[in-house]
């Protein structure tokens, strides 16, 4: 066992030099598992695209939306199935990116915006809509956006004391989480039944009858805040090893944290908005794609990958054992994740990593 | 050596009761390191010449040291520290700072490495005040080894000791050629080259503390600060800390700054000693200029006697017997101090 723990780890990070004095730093393993999550996600679409009541192989998905397929199953895959795997993506992405960002942000895997009271604020915003003035879904996404960010905010303002620490924030986060949870419960009992219905649905979140409109505003918002976090992901990577030590090495600590943070608190209560708060992906995603890559850092690009592969996987797995429509995702993820990185856990206890 | 020192007064008045040819020692180091720095700077690599730019352009240069605190009032929230505490850092000394617990020379040091802005008064470094010049152009200028220090999990010496590169880096210059052989070059200078591919986790106390400095190193900033470098660590691993610090001022030239617990250490490595308490300067100068046993009863509040160091002939204090300190004085001193103590854990 004692050798194994010493073994020396292969050396992984190339550097990738231009004539010109650029160079990129790359880290081959990180790169490889990058590459074939994609690949797993984009198979994972093209499967659950022809997953359904109305089956479709594989091949014709693959040709029809490439644009040439036939018109009976362009229908049905471009207007049907398709937007509802792309929220699919997003939402699995975005939830994977902003809970990579908490988790490194409060250097702690608990850190997730899951456990931070950020899925819980944002249903508490979506609960009001609905028990309240029984709004339509846009009201209702409208709603879930607001109560993210306000409990956001309130996260921020109350965990700030001259910067915010991570253990903090934890503590403060699972404060709030406690409290939106109460006000949830109570929103529920005062519903009537068809409302209480509607928002347990939403509660669990779930993909069913998503379409392009979901997609616009999801894509519009990865494409603003995916460059500016990735931008600024090397300052992140500087204060893992704390504040002083970033600060010393002139990173701009609390702008930065500030900026990231703002970020994941977008990321985390738009995915909600669109597809309510899918359990466990952020929380597990980032944890996956670290054990993975084993790189340490935040490991921003791997996480974002692996939730947009493990929220369409969980997709087509609820889909394929319960039938369509039957099973939302969010439950599906819960399960998933939670046995998947049980299992890691498990198997790197025995290798003695962790 | 025509710098200006704030305390001078008090230094020579100290002179008296020290030892002379202590002092002559110390004098003659700090001239060794300047030599090695003569050397050191022509060799030095085009990173820290780029980074020197602008000094060479300040006409303030050639009077005034790199790095200085003017009457800097420094505070946590209401609870202050310090008020009108002036301290400049000679150029390529060796500066230790030394004073009992809680009198704020680790928040000097804050303040000295802009983690700590002064709610009154400035820092300046190279004649800029420094909360004022750019993150990384400081982060190219000054290093900073700060107490709390947090390895990420998974990471390997070589990887942690390359993130020291950061200041010199940018999106698009992310790892040259020249940030290979710096880190290179910064493990082997703290002996840890064949650990770079072994998990810092798996390291030592003493190891570890070697590859936070490479990394402080690899940053490549002629001024150089470090708060208790040897805390936690033995005997041998302190002295082995100690002795790398005063490899780095006497081959690279580089100006360092620490902050020590142990006296007899500060004594024998500092070039320029400063001495603190309640959060004012009480005495600075070369450790042989300034070390007394009164200075010690002021400082420190104890009674010892001052001998030369039969190794380094630098000033060694030795403490009074318990016997010849339980007089009815030395209770009222401690149970003044406990006071005191209590009083700054408190808040």
């Amino acid at each position: 066992m004692k050798t194994q723990v010493m073994s020396k780890p292969a050396v992984r990070n190339r550097a990738l030099r231009s004539p010109g004095g650029l160079s990129v730093r790359l880290d081959v393993r990180a790169f490889v598992v990058v590459l074939l999550l994609l690949l797993a996600a984009l198979v994972a679409s093209v499967v659950l695209i022809g997953t359904g009541d109305f089956p479709i192989p594989a091949a014709d998905v693959v040709r029809t939306l490439l644009g040439d397929g036939d018109p009976s199953q362009e229908l049905i895959i471009n207007d049907l199935r398709l937007p509802r795997v792309l929220v699919g993506l997003l939402v699995g992405a975005s939830l994977g990116l902003g809970g990579a960002l908490f988790q490194s942000i409060s250097r702690n895997p608990l850190g997730s915006p899951d456990v931070l009271g950020l899925s819980q604020g944002a249903t508490a915003g979506a609960l009001v809509v609905i028990v309240l003035f029984s709004g339509d879904a846009d009201q209702v996404a409208l709603g879930a956006l607001g109560g993210g960010l306000f409990t956001g905010l309130a996260i921020y303002l109350l965990a700030w004391k001259r910067g915010v620490h991570g253990y903090r924030l934890v503590l403060v986060g699972i404060g709030v989480s406690a409290i939106a949870t109460a006000v949830n419960g109570y929103l529920i009992t005062k519903a009537d039944i068809v409302d209480a219905a509607r928002a347990v649905v939403w509660m669990t979140g779930s993909l069913n009858g998503r379409d392009w409109e979901q997609v616009q505003p999801l894509l519009i918002m990865c494409a603003i805040l995916v460059p500016t976090v990735l931008a600024n992901a090397r300052g992140l990577r500087m204060m893992e090893m704390g504040d002083d030590v970033s600060y010393a090495l002139g990173v701009r600590v609390e702008r930065v944290r500030m900026l990231l943070m703002v970020s994941a608190v977008l990321l985390t209560a738009g995915a909600t908005a669109a597809a309510g708060p899918v359990s466990f992906v952020a929380l597990t995603a980032p944890q996956l794609a670290k054990r993975l890559t084993r790189s340490p850092g935040p490991n921003l690009v791997p996480s974002l990958c692996m939730g947009a592969a493990l929220l369409v996987v969980a997709d087509w797995a609820s889909q394929r054992a319960f039938g369509a429509d039957q099973l939302p995702v969010g439950v599906v993820t819960g399960v998933l994740g939670g046995v998947y990185l049980l299992w890691l856990l498990v198997t790197e206890r025995k290798a003695g990593r962790i | 050596m025509s710098r200006p020192q704030p305390g001078g007064s008090e230094a020579t008045d100290r002179k008296a009761t020290g030892q002379e040819a202590t002092g002559q020692e110390a004098t003659g180091r700090e001239v060794t390191g300047r030599d090695a720095t003569g050397l050191a700077s022509r060799h030095r690599p085009s990173a820290s010449v780029r980074s020197a730019g602008p000094v060479n352009e300040n006409n303030q240069r050639s009077t005034v040291n790199r790095l200085s605190a003017e009457n800097v009032t420094l505070a946590y929230d209401q609870r202050v520290i310090a008020e009108q505490l002036s301290v400049e850092i000679p150029d390529n000394s060796f500066t230790v700072i030394v004073g009992p617990n809680a009198c704020g020379k680790s928040t000097l040091l804050r303040a000295l490495s802009r983690m700590l802005k002064p709610s009154q008064g400035r820092v300046l470094l190279d004649g800029q005040v420094i909360q004022s010049m750019p993150a990384k152009q400081v982060a190219r200028t000054l290093g900073l080894l700060p107490q709390s220090s947090i390895a990420p999990d998974g990471i390997t010496v070589g990887d942690l000791v390359g993130r020291g590169r950061y200041p010199h880096q940018g999106l698009l210059r992310q790892w040259s050629a020249q940030d290979e052989r710096i880190v290179r070059e910064s493990m082997e200078a703290t002996g840890v080259a064949e650990l770079a591919d072994r998990y810092v986790d798996e390291l030592s106390g003493g190891q570890r503390q070697r590859v936070w400095i490479a990394m402080a190193l690899a940053q490549q900033t002629p001024l150089l600060l470090l708060d208790e470098p040897t805390t936690y660590l033995d005997i041998q691993h302190q002295i082995d800390v100690l002795d790398l610090c005063a490899e780095l001022h006497e081959e690279q030239g580089r100006t360092l700054v620490a902050v020590l617990h142990d006296l007899n250490h500060a004594a024998r490595y500092a070039t320029h000693l400063i001495a603190l308490r309640g959060g004012e300067v009480v005495a600075e100068g070369a450790p042989g200029d300034i070390v007394t046993a009164e200075l010690v009863e002021e400082v420190f509040g104890l009674r010892c006697q001052v001998i030369d160091d039969p190794e380094t002939g630098t000033p060694l204090v030795v403490p009074a017997a318990r016997r010849a300190r339980t007089g009815a004085e030395g209770r009222e001193r401690d149970a003044d101090r406990e006071a005191k103590v209590a009083a700054t854990e408190a808040s």
